[in-house]
């Protein structure tokens, strides 16, 4: 499947964990058209001279970006996966887009409220790396995080219900959209503001590498933090590659760069663009992969998770991706181009994938549909469960505030204000 | 009643008071009645002031006085300061559970920039005891992330300042996430430092973060201010499953103590008696109560009987304390270090109002430290905060 994506001339792609010599960055040539094919507005041209100073020669990790990993797939003695693999591919990929369309569906219908952000056209990023993992691993979102969730595992039921505020939800419809929490599957949400995420995914990290090397535990549990190209302007995130590197944790963190923050062009809002360079900054590779390929992304991250489960410490592989709806169901999406659009629609990942596995006689189109049939089935189940469900009654008001609900204190009476009757009701004076 | 007779001891810098430690909640409620009678029958007991022993399973007998010196010869225990009381503390929760970490600026290799966390590095290295890169806010998260995968983090903040940087992840993270998960992740971090009005810092060194921190639900706060009431908050803290964040006060660092040799831990709900009283209950905590000490002797000699409560629970109120304090005295002054505008005074103040209106006598009285970033020159930073002469004038003038 060739790649539509012209890259800039990196002359050395080099493997992520090589070996220190031939480590040189050649200066880069950026055409005025630009990596960034979709967008219409020309990325200035950098100076080669800054690339000069690359670290080539000084220290140790040898760290610089990657591009084009994986060129292309040719026959079929190279392919990259398998049957079966194909198959769940397709299907998570199939289930985050379906699961999206009805969403915004039951949005308009009146059945979920607030902000809802859909994933629609970025499905490659989060079946590539998330299919990798372990129920162990852990993954930490955004705000769009309903496909990141489904992928790791956490049931359609569960996260439609907790999308229409009802009690099956995954978090007793107290999250909502903007926060899939799931404890069983390692889901550590769901965070509303940008950047805020990636400190606890730091932790999470921090978690397994304390439980390998303090506790002496056998953890290879390995994190990936999921973000946008506007979290990479943001100060958290600086920290916490800062801290990942220095002691090298077992994290990859995931940049999903769809080019526009709401209304905020990245060109416009980023003095350097290209994310991935940022790695190398601070001792960690630094990785570019189309991310409207999902085979693509899946190789990057097979390296990039492990080098993290082998203690050699995190990436920062950058996805060029794109949405093909709005920011959220609010946003009217009137400043992106149209030629933009049109052009990653027809890289839409999924007609991709299902491309690659037809030509290369993986599976038959029959087995395709079954698992579109089967999908549609399962989320229409779902939106009935949802429907189904009972709101949280009024007595969940107070419940969950605190882990130990000794810490609404004690009240005049002497006793703890949990202990009074009216504190199961909801109706307690707290 | 036998708690004037104590009265009279009352007002030194440091009280051997051991406060009320039951775990059980059945005594709560006979627990004021309690402490007035078994005052009379400690004293007879032991001699003027001795510091009780205190232990989980017995109910404790409070000795409410104020004293000069410990009686050293019939107690046990160790004689320490409020820093290394903290240290034991923080030392003995490591020692009993592997998941406890420390995480913070030069908290490592440096032992603490007030030495609360010295030679812990040596004993736990330098994973379980985490010199952090200074960036407040990420190191938070990341210690709110550890508390969700299993560990149970204390962050200390070099200066509780610096914990404004980490806001977006005490609020958003640490304070919500137990809720916005459903329950399904728990956040036992504690979150330390030192905080107050210190000798001529400067102003942002200087600031008391309770009042900002205080409307965060789902986290409790308390405030520390004796070696004894330090180790025992900081080990309470720890084995808390809830956020507590721990407020150390940078001048209280100092305080000698003789605190038991067993474990023991501090209600992290509960109100410290200091000094019973009948005229006028004074409310009070961290460095505060010190000087409202020192006015009580000033008081006491001028014939009234103040009645001062350390609150120690910034969040939530221990309103049964308080509330028993107020029927009895029915005046109430509140003195705190922190702001007058939105402080945890103006919050008391409201509480006390809404719960225990008909029992007041005049109007709750709350001093509090000037609406003024603390100035760096010594007499101007001695006139924000709250001095023992102007508490006298208070109490003198709720009392009339």
């Amino acid at each position: 499947m060739a790649t539509a994506f012209a890259p800039t001339k990196l002359t050395a792609t080099l493997p992520l964990h090589g070996s220190q010599e031939n480590r040189l960055v050649l200066p880069i040539r950026l055409a005025p058209h630009s990596s960034f094919l979709g967008s219409t507005r020309s990325l200035t041209l950098h100076s080669s001279r800054r690339l000069n100073h690359a670290h080539a020669t000084r220290r140790s990790p040898p760290v610089v970006g990657v591009q084009e990993v994986v060129k292309e797939k040719k026959s079929i003695n190279s392919l990259l996966i398998t049957k079966e693999e194909g198959l769940v591919l397709y299907e998570d990929m199939i289930l985050g887009r379906s699961f999206e369309d009805m969403c915004a569906q039951m949005y308009y219908r009146g059945k979920m409220f607030g902000f809802v952000h859909l994933y629609n056209g970025q499905e490659a990023v989060s079946t590539g790396f998330i299919k990798l993992l372990t129920k162990s691993d852990s993954v930490v979102s955004t705000y769009r995080d309903h496909v990141h969730a489904l992928s790791k595992g956490v049931s359609a039921r569960a996260v439609m219900s907790e999308l229409f505020g009802k009690v099956t939800g995954c978090c007793r419809g107290q999250g909502g959209s903007m926060h899939m929490f799931s404890k069983e599957h390692n889901m550590l949400g769901g965070f509303a503001f940008i950047g805020e995420g990636i400190p606890v995914a730091t932790g999470a990290a921090f978690s397994s590498k304390y439980r390998r090397d303090v506790l002496k535990q056998d953890c290879e549990d390995v994190t990936v933090a999921f973000f946008g190209d506007g979290t990479c302007n943001n100060g958290q995130f600086y920290e916490c590659l800062n801290m990942a590197a220095l002691w090298k944790l077992p994290i990859i963190f995931v940049v999903e760069n769809n080019l526009w923050a709401i209304g905020m062009s990245h060109l416009r809002a980023t003095s350097d663009p290209e994310i991935w360079k940022k790695g190398p900054a601070f001792g960690m590779p630094g990785v570019h992969v189309d991310g409207m390929d999902v085979l693509k992304v899946r190789e990057v991250a097979k390296e990039a998770v492990t080098r993290a489960r082998r203690g050699e410490g995190p990436t920062l592989v950058e996805c060029e991706t794109y949405r093909f709806r709005g920011h959220s169901l609010a946003d009217p999406d009137e400043l992106r181009d149209a030629a933009e659009k049109a052009k990653y629609a027809a890289r839409d990942p999924i007609a991709a994938l299902k491309k690659y596995l037809i030509e290369n006689k993986l599976v038959k189109e029959a087995e395709l549909k079954s698992i579109e049939k089967k999908i549609d089935e399962l989320v229409e189940e779902a939106v009935e469960f949802a429907d189904a469900s009972p709101q949280p009654g009024r007595s969940q008001l107070l419940e969950n505030v605190f882990a130990d609900p000794k810490g609404f204190g004690i009240g005049p009476d002497g006793r703890y204000r949990c202990e009074d009757p009216k504190f199961t009701e909801g109706t307690a004076q707290v | 009643m036998s708690s004037i007779i104590h009265g009279a001891g009352a007002a030194t810098a440091l009280s051997t008071f051991n406060p009320v430690d039951s775990k059980k909640l059945t005594n709560l409620s006979v627990r004021s009645q309690r402490y007035i009678v078994a005052g009379s029958e400690a004293s007879k007991k032991k001699s003027f002031g001795s510091a009780l022993t205190v232990r989980h399973s017995q109910k404790l007998i409070p000795n409410a006085v104020a004293t000069k010196e410990a009686d050293t010869s019939t107690s046990t225990g160790h004689e320490l300061l409020l820093f290394e009381a903290l240290q034991e503390g923080l030392e003995e929760e490591m020692d009993r559970d592997a998941n406890v970490c420390v995480m913070g600026e030069d908290v490592g290799h440096y032992g603490g920039s007030y030495k609360v966390t010295k030679g812990l590095a040596d004993k736990f290295g330098d994973l379980r005891v985490l010199d952090t890169p200074i960036c407040e806010n990420a190191f938070t998260g990341m210690a709110i992330g550890a508390a969700m995968t299993g560990l149970r983090p204390v962050i200390e903040g070099m200066n509780m300042g610096f914990l404004l940087l980490a806001f977006n992840q005490i609020s958003n993270n640490c304070g919500m996430l137990h809720y916005t998960s459903g329950g399904q992740f728990t956040i036992p971090v504690v979150i330390r430092g030192p905080g107050g009005v210190g000798r001529q810092l400067g102003a942002e060194h200087s600031q008391r973060l309770e009042s900002y921190f205080q409307s965060i639900p789902g986290i409790q706060m308390v405030a520390c201010s004796t070696p004894y009431n330090a180790k025992g908050l900081m080990k309470a803290a720890i084995r808390s499953e809830n956020p507590v964040i721990l407020f150390e006060h940078v001048l209280l660092y100092n305080l000698k103590e003789k605190i038991p040799d067993e474990d023991y831990i501090c209600n992290l709900e509960e109100a410290e008696m200091v000094r019973p009283g009948e005229h006028i209950t004074i409310l009070t905590y961290s460095r505060m109560r010190y000087h409202v000490m020192q006015a009580a002797k000033t008081l006491v000699n001028k014939g009234y009987d103040p009645e001062v409560i350390d609150i120690r629970s910034l969040k939530p109120f221990d309103l049964h304390t308080i509330g028993n304090s107020v029927k009895k005295t029915h005046r109430v002054l509140i003195v705190e270090e922190c702001m007058r505008t939105g402080g945890i005074g103006a919050s008391l103040t409201a509480a006390i109002n809404e719960n225990f209106h008909d029992y007041l006598d005049a109007p709750v009285m709350c001093l509090s430290s000037q609406d003024v970033p603390t100035p760096y020159a010594g007499t101007l930073e001695e006139w924000t905060v709250v001095q023992p002469a102007q508490i006298v004038t208070a109490v003198e003038q709720l009392c009339q």
